[in-house]
């Protein structure tokens, strides 16, 4: 593209960049002229599905945003604002790194980490816990290994050296991920003084560029996470960034010194499409106008172009707007961390912005014309219902014959990566820096971390399991909000808000669109039936992957991020058996139901079936129920059931502290389905023999079932008598299975 | 008694060090940072954790020529405490204040976990209090922690009740089973001849504070407070 570029573009590049030729139309008819190259990229940009949500927008534009404890409304800010209580603000929100990690998964992950991160400081807010959700190709693959050892030790290196601890997360690996892995980055952080707004305001305020300098890395990334994963992919390595987490910690330390003096009027991170967008959205948000110098960006190539620099997706930079006469207060903070705080340039009247290089005039662009919520286009698109949703709807339990050794299932089924220990992951990562994990020693369903100096902690899980999502977008989501509000409940929290990551495939196939559509209507009911509103996240749509030469779109994926607040820390829950004897429930009910259980995939092999039981109104009042258990002292372990089933959720309770569990089925339902279905809305307790009575007489003033299973052993699994072994051994086969499925 | 905790940048555990003596220790301290020689008149100097400088180059090495890491050695020789956690630990062996050099795990993966620690030294005060017969639960998280020295300078070690820790299981065995980073020797922590300088890989810092359920590395603290000089 070695072009003078401030001639006239053409359709052809229009095209070549990713704009539609209706959408280089509406360029024109907005500037009342053909733009000139440099402009048009900027559009190109800011008009991407990464940036703009064109087809998208409409739809989010339904889910619950309002809850009683929002401090700013969804999407108006670069993360969600809630208040937890005690006058502390919460920022948090989840971001995808999908596309660059398919190529580079080692830069594509840390730079998703160091991105999230920024959304949460750049508002003034701490980071102080980190979660992740990740999924994989089938783990036998070369590929799939060298993309998880890239992306996990790209998201340790990173975090570990930015130093917050990450606390939680999830992991999963199917076929359809084969290409196209998610990367999910969640991050949550506490405001340590004001919230700072990414809002341009007062014409003569100056303008400056903080943190690093600006190379050729990254260029229009975001214009590249727009578009399908081809083989032509590789070729768009440069648009891959490289993070450097030193820098990032330099930067998190100078703007939380700058966020707590008065000279900083509004700040954004640089992100997709770097300059330009941070320029246009706070310009746009405090309608206003700037004149933007590029050739005084401090830059790391020589002779970069106008557009490089407008587009450049360098990490760890800020773009921020100062007081006019403060200026030597940032630049005093930034020469202190020895980073840059260059002078870029200066807010103006009106909603105009324009660029110059070397004193010339390179672009004029309205801000407005530019962002979400302004001039971006909005797509109304096309869908429709794919066959196979009714074609899972047929599956019989009947039809799939009961196995006569289901401790042979059961020990096939704790080494499957999908429920075996994630251990060999989260001990690349630093979980403990900033001596708040909670969670450590006594470990929940939810990751906690400490609000130091205060009764309070702040509990927090990312959820979804996307083979529910793709059998039933809608109740698959509902699905994905409950098992994230559950998690936090028998954690001993109260859900207070989301956060999503809606990873799906090509948004222009009405089929995947269906299911877009499917996840947002559930996510929407499940939302407002627990109270949390969705306060942001992100849309990254185009993923698909290559099966037997055709072209599919991944699992839909709608990642709950969520977070919860427990009140008083004595009220913690943890999951862990705590002595021999204590007796066991199971709170919810046993259904006669494999839908869609890694045993019925992993063990039978089919993989057409419904999603899981499930009811919205039976969930919500299971979590009422164990929020009363917990408040009344009467429980003194909970854990839910999930991946895996009533059988894995009693080992995972077993083996922190090595002790065993003896119990009996329900003679009403198939034992394969007793102990493997993952039917929803069932939390296991365990009850000290002394409470047994308190705690019968409250539950019978409940209207959700419970049933006695058993009670905790020294160390030996005994199900209707029969013995299943003793948890040692199975701990030594669910610690190991996955460090062996990747290591050998 | 006044407790010094530098920044450098890239410190990360810096902030942790302090909340633990401050808020949770009671001790007096003084932030000090990595461009100011002065030392402030603190009697006990703590490197903390983190990727000081980014841990380019080497781990700890860019650190040593730190402004007031000058300040740090002559404290040291003057008989001055300081005490180095894991980056810190990296720069006392950097800086020659103390023996051997900390490479990279034999996993080549960075590990963050809890471990047991053997107290070993009878004769320092970190580990004067602790029960030899006992092992003390405290996390480790680092890439860089596999402790190495020669075979002269391990018996100079040994010779001198150097070593303050070996990385150990819950019941005290001490072996390869039990070594979580390749350590000669299981060496979790070393000291100088003269014992005031400290250093240790694990985190005692994170087992402290009563809501995160450990408090074992109370107990390093309460012997180095107890004995202090």
């Amino acid at each position: 593209m070695e072009k003078n570029t401030q001639e006239l573009a053409t359709l052809e590049q229009a095209t070549t960049l990713g704009l539609l030729p209706e959408e280089f139309e509406q360029i024109k008819s907005i500037l009342g002229r053909t733009p000139n190259f440099t402009e048009m990229s900027v559009y190109s940009v800011m008009w991407s599905e990464h940036c703009s949500y064109k087809n998208s927008i409409a739809w989010l534009k339904k889910l619950p945003k309002d809850g009683p404890h929002m401090l700013v409304k969804a999407g108006e800010e670069n993360a969600g604002l809630v208040d937890i209580g005690d006058g502390v603000g919460c920022v948090f929100k989840i971001e995808s790194h999908n596309h660059p990690s398919a190529l580079e998964p080692y830069q594509g992950a840390a730079t998703g980490v160091g991105g999230i991160n920024r959304d949460i400081f750049t508002m003034g807010a701490r980071p102080i816990a980190q979660l992740n959700s990740l999924r994989f190709g089938e783990i036998e693959k070369d590929r799939t290994k060298w993309l998880v050892k890239g992306v996990v030790k790209g998201i340790g290196d990173y975090g570990n050296s930015f130093g917050v601890p990450i606390i939680g997360g999830e992991l999963m690996f199917d076929k359809c991920y084969n290409t196209n892995p998610l990367v999910n980055a969640f991050s949550a952080g506490i405001l340590e003084g004001k919230m700072i707004s990414a809002t341009a305001s007062g014409p003569g305020n100056p303008v400056y560029i903080v943190g690093s300098a600006t190379g050729k890395d990254g260029i229009a990334g975001a214009a590249f996470a727009s578009k399908d994963i081809t083989a032509e992919s590789a070729d768009d390595l440069p648009s891959v960034q490289v993070g450097d987490p030193f820098q990032e910690k330099l930067l998190l330390e100078a703007s939380l010194e700058l966020a707590k003096t008065d000279a900083v009027v509004g700040m954004q991170d640089m992100g997709a499409a770097g300059i330009t967008c941070s320029s246009c959205e706070m310009s746009a948000a405090g309608n206003v106008g700037m004149d933007i110098d590029l050739s005084k960006v401090p830059t790391r190539q020589s002779d970069m172009k106008d557009w490089e620099i407008l587009l450049s997706e360098s990490q760890e930079r800020m773009l921020v707007v100062i007081e006019k006469g403060k200026e030597k207060i940032v630049e005093d903070i930034f020469e202190k961390w020895d980073l840059h705080a260059v002078e870029i340039g200066v807010v103006t009247e009106g909603g105009t912005i324009n660029y110059f290089m070397n004193g010339e005039k390179v672009a004029t662009v309205p801000a407005e014309s530019l962002v979400l919520g302004g001039g971006a286009p909005v797509y109304h698109r096309e869908y429709t219902e794919p066959a196979y949703f009714q074609e899972f709807k047929k599956f019989n339990i009947d039809d799939v014959e009961e196995p006569s050794d289901l401790k042979e299932v059961a020990v096939k089924l704790i080494q499957n990566p999908n429920i075996a220990s994630k251990r060999w992951v989260y001990e690349q990562y630093d979980s403990m820096v900033g001596t708040r994990t909670m969670t450590t020693n006594n470990p929940s369903d939810a990751g906690i971390t400490n609000i130091k100096d205060s009764n309070r902690a702040l509990a927090m899980t990312v959820d979804c399991n996307s083979r529910y999502v793709n059998a039933d977008p809608e109740i698959g989501t509902q699905i994905a909000v409950s098992e994230a509000a559950r998690n936090i409940v028998v954690s001993g929290g109260i859900p207070s808000a989301v956060t999503n990551c809606l990873n799906f495939g090509n948004p222009y196939n009405p089929e995947c669109y269906w299911q877009f559509v499917g996840a947002i209507k559930g996510m929407s009911a499940a939302c407002l039936k627990f109270g949390t509103p969705v306060t942001g996240g992100n849309v990254s749509f185009y993923n698909q992957t290559v099966i037997d030469g055709k072209e599919e779109p991944v699992f839909p994926t709608p990642t709950i991020g969520m977070i919860g607040v427990v009140e008083d820390k004595d009220k913690i829950m943890t999951m862990n058996f705590k002595s021999k004897g204590d007796l066991i429930f199971l709170v919810g009910e046993s259904k006669n139901d494999i839908s869609s259980s890694e045993y019925l995939v992993s063990y039978h092999g089919i993989e057409a079936s419904p999603a899981p039981y499930f009811n919205l109104d039976k969930e919500f009042a299971l979590q009422e129920t164990i929020k009363s258990l917990i408040k009344g002292e009467l429980i003194n372990a909970a854990h839910d059931c999930a991946d895996g089933g009533l059988f894995v959720s009693l080992l995972e309770m077993a083996m922190n502290k090595d002790l065993g569990f003896d119990i009996v089925s329900d003679s009403e339902v198939r034992e394969d389905a007793f102990l493997f279905g993952e039917a929803q809305s069932r939390v296991v307790v365990t009850v000290n023999e002394d409470m047994e009575d308190e705690f019968l007489e409250t539950m019978m003033k409940q209207k959700v079932p419970y049933t006695l299973l058993g009670h905790v052993t020294k160390g030996k699994i005994c199900v209707d008598d029969e013995h299943f072994g003793f948890v040692s051994e199975m701990k030594d086969i669910y610690d190991h299975a996955l460090e062996n499925a990747l290591e050998n | 008694m006044k407790f010094g905790v530098i920044t450098f940048p890239g410190s990360n555990c810096d902030q942790d060090m302090v909340y633990t003596l401050e808020s949770m220790l009671d001790q007096t301290v003084e932030k000090l940072w990595h461009k100011d020689p002065d030392l402030k008149g603190v009697d006990f100097v703590i490197l903390p954790g983190g990727f000081s400088y980014g841990d380019y180059l080497r781990s700890g090495a860019i650190a040593s020529f730190s402004p007031i890491m000058q300040s740090v050695i002559e404290h040291a020789n003057k008989g001055g405490y300081v005490m180095g956690i894991c980056n810190g630990y990296q720069m006392l062996t950097e800086t020659n204040l103390l023996g051997g050099a900390l490479l990279h795990n034999d996993s080549q993966k960075f590990i963050c976990k809890n471990v047991y620690l053997k107290p070993v030294s009878k004769s320092a005060i970190i580990t004067q209090d602790l029960n030899v017969e006992e092992t003390y639960k405290i996390p480790i998280a680092h890439g860089e922690g596999r402790f190495f020295i020669n075979e002269d300078g391990l018996k100079e070690l040994q010779d001198n009740d150097q070593i303050l820790f070996q990385y150990a299981n819950e019941a005290g065995l001490v072996d390869d089973t039990t070594n979580p980073n390749g350590s000669i020797f299981n060496i979790a922590g070393t000291t100088n001849k003269t014992k005031n300088v400290f250093g240790m890989m694990p985190h005692p810092e994170r087992a402290v504070d009563p809501n995160l359920g450990n408090l074992d590395g109370r107990k390093l603290f309460k012997s180095i407070l107890d004995n202090l000089v």
